[in-house]
């Protein structure tokens, strides 16, 4: 505030000068001017009736000569006096609101609001640079599980459109350049509450320059970059950025998989997006050629990920620069039927249209779809705003790079084990994963699948960790018991167990649980949820483990007895 | 030469002399202070006040903080002054003149102080 204050008043300096010199000169004017009295004789105005005839005449509320009327010398005074004051008044006015219309100084009040916001915030939050479709949907992912985010975004609209999201824990907003160590720092760098740094601009040395900046303050704190090129990758990945994501790769490998390894992508897609897809919506895995509109970085990557499980590509891209090599390549937009004709649209299994243009894009699919109507269809939606069209292009697969990026960073916001395990499925083959499918559908029904991770540890598993420690033998088998009813089973499963580096991937009941094990479990929310009494509450445990029920609280006892 | 360093120095001596002008004389003796003097002083004092906002530094702020002691004095003085020539019975006494002075002997002490921190400013300028 001091500041604000100090900067006002000095831009008022002028103004403020100005009013007092012309009161002091009415004033003085007023006293020296002699007067006459009610009587007629001489008389002079003292400086209390002059303060007080020029305080009401300057503000024009003019309660008359007072006490006594003036003399032609005073009236001839007051009239230079009134257009003074009211000439001065209007100036120091004009100069007040310029003060506070002035852009910069509009943006220190909202600096100043913000980081007083970030100061005060005493609950866990994370810190988002970059405001663009990834930026948002984490934000609203984040919201979702109950977290904060502080937003840094270099344009003022997308600041304005985080203040006008209709979240239950509002986001804080702040127009500033990330790539200045001060900004992060007002925006909360150096908090211990901070959970972590997402830098999603679209600038990559921008990025780098945020996790840099995160690691040197707290090394150990978790920090997301996005980047667009390989350089940039190893570098961030060479000072232990936890997660770099290049959104292009990103997504022609996701995409790969859609195309060449259905069941993996639908496990994957299962266990990361919110949204759960039906069984169903698993497409026909088709062998032959693809035609691949608009070659930039984002073809580039889809291109490389099609090709390396040797799928045959046609490519269709206006600008010939940008192809190299000797590829199958016809020149034009793709949204002419000659330029599909062209890429023999009629003998290929499907087409994706990846330019940088949604109109563009669906115009090609649309037209696609007409000369070989059994085409699969696979189009690249670039702006959130055009969902309504997307959703009614009867496309086979919509493609949201932004969306791609934000779940995975959700993801492994969410627990890192589920990252591993991702990882570890690319080793399994089709069948494996078939069949891990078929399990998470039995287990979970058309719900939605959640996960969750722990470590058997005093503060994730309190009671588990202690019957491990007082000799009890307890394996996976005993966390997977209703926590009511021991008979019966609860909707989930373990994914992962990693002990001591080793890593199993769907371990069996029967294993043995030891202190430190981490583990990955997949199932029903509610189930999952469940499970956390099993895990930290004694008794429960007990129960599960053997059937008897030790709580010390006789009227819980008998209320577990009724069986409701 | 800094025309506005002369107009600033102008202003913070021009309100000790005025203040040393009125204060000067008979403590009790309303013959020895002239009103309009005071007045000068109240206006110089406050186009003072102005003149030192928003210098951050700490020096600033003192130069600041002795012209609003400053001002508030005078302001009391005048009050005081206002009182005993236009409400009380017995108008300007030497009791009344007694008061004014010693308050804005006071704002002197303070515009003294105001004085010595923009030598001393000066000084370390030259150095």
């Amino acid at each position: 505030m001091n500041t604000l204050l100090y900067i006002m008043l000095r831009r008022l300096r002028m103004p403020l000068i100005a009013l007092i010199l012309v009161y002091a000169v009415s004033i003085l004017g007023l006293v020296l001017i002699p007067g006459q009295d009610d009587q007629g004789q001489p008389w002079r105005m003292g400086f209390f009736h002059a303060f007080y005839f020029v305080s009401f005449m300057g503000s024009t509320i003019g309660f008359g000569e007072i006490p006594y009327p003036f003399t032609d010398a005073q009236r001839m005074w007051t009239l230079v006096c009134i257009y003074a004051t009211v000439v001065t008044w209007l100036y120091a006015i004009g100069a007040t609101l310029a003060v506070l219309q002035d852009q910069g100084f509009l943006r220190l009040i909202r600096t100043r609001r913000f980081a007083q916001k970030v100061r005060a915030l005493e609950e866990p939050f994370y810190l988002v640079c970059g405001y663009g479709t990834t930026g948002r949907e984490v934000v609203l992912g984040l919201e979702r599980r109950g977290l904060r985010s502080v937003v840094i975004d270099i344009r003022q609209e997308r600041i304005d459109q985080v203040s006008l999201e209709e979240f239950a824990l509002p986001a804080y907003g702040f127009c500033a350049d990330a790539s200045l160590p001060d900004n992060l720092a007002l925006a909360g760098l150096e908090k211990a509450n901070c959970l972590g740094i997402l830098a999603l601009t679209d600038q990559d040395g921008v990025n780098l320059a945020i996790s840099i900046a995160s690691k040197l303050v707290k090394p150990k704190r978790m920090v997301i970059s996005r980047s667009e090129n390989d350089i940039t990758s190893a570098n961030l990945a060479s000072f232990g950025t936890d997660l770099v994501i290049n959104p292009f790769k990103q997504f022609a490998e996701y995409f790969g998989l859609a195309v060449h390894r259905p069941h993996q992508h639908l496990v994957y897609d299962w266990l990361i997006n919110p949204q759960h897809r039906p069984l169903a919506s698993i497409y026909k895995h088709a062998k032959g050629r693809w035609i691949l509109c608009g070659f930039g970085r984002f073809g580039q990557a889809l291109q490389q990920s099609l090709q390396s499980e040797a799928t045959a590509v046609t490519l269709i891209e206006p600008n010939p620069n940008l192809v190299t090599g000797n590829t199958d390549y016809i020149e034009g937009v793709g949204t002419e039927a000659v330029t599909l004709d062209a890429a023999r649209v009629r003998e290929a299994v499907g087409i994706i249209a990846g330019t940088p243009n949604d109109a563009d894009n669906l115009s090609i699919i649309m037209t696609a779809r007409e000369m070989n109507a059994k085409l699969i269809t696979v189009v690249r939606q670039n702006h959130a705003a055009n969902e309504l069209m997307f959703s009614n292009s009867r496309a086979d697969f919509v493609m949201q790079p932004g969306h791609t990026v934000a779940t995975k960073i959700l993801a492994h916001i969410r627990t890192p084990l589920l990252e591993l395990f991702l990882q570890q499925l690319n080793t399994k083959d089709e069948v494996w994963c078939h069949t891990l499918m078929n399990r998470i559908s039995q287990s979970v029904g058309e719900e939605r699948v959640d996960s969750r991770s722990f470590i058997i540890s005093l503060e994730q598993t309190p009671a588990v960790f202690e019957a491990i420690k007082a000799g009890a033998e307890i394996s996976l088998r005993n966390l997977m018991k209703r926590p009511y009813d021991r008979k019966a089973s609860l909707d989930c499963f373990p994914l992962l167990l990693k002990r001591a580096g080793d890593i199993v991937l769907t371990p069996g009941e029967l294993e043995a649980l030891q202190i430190g094990d981490e583990l990955l479990f997949c199932g029903r929310f509610e189930d999952l949820d469940d499970q956390l009494w099993i895990l930290e509450n004694r008794q429960t445990l007990n129960y599960v483990l053997n059937g008897t029920d030790d709580n010390p609280n006789p009227i819980l006892r008998w209320i577990r007895t009724l069986n409701i | 030469m800094n025309r506005e360093k002369v107009v600033f120095a102008f202003f913070i001596v021009l309100a000790l002399t005025l203040n040393a002008g009125f204060v000067v004389g008979d403590v009790d003796n309303p013959a020895h202070h002239e009103v309009i003097e005071l007045f000068l002083a109240i206006v110089v004092s406050l186009i003072c006040t102005v003149l030192k906002f928003g210098d951050r530094s700490h020096l600033g702020a003192l130069m600041l903080a002795t012209s609003l002691v400053a001002d508030l004095q005078l302001i009391a003085a005048a009050s005081i002054w206002g009182y005993h020539a236009q409400i009380a019975a017995a108008g300007v006494t030497g009791d009344a003149m007694a008061s004014i002075v010693s308050f804005a002997a006071g704002a002197l002490v303070a515009n003294i102080i105001s004085v010595v921190l923009l030598v001393i400013e000066t000084v370390m300028v030259r150095r």
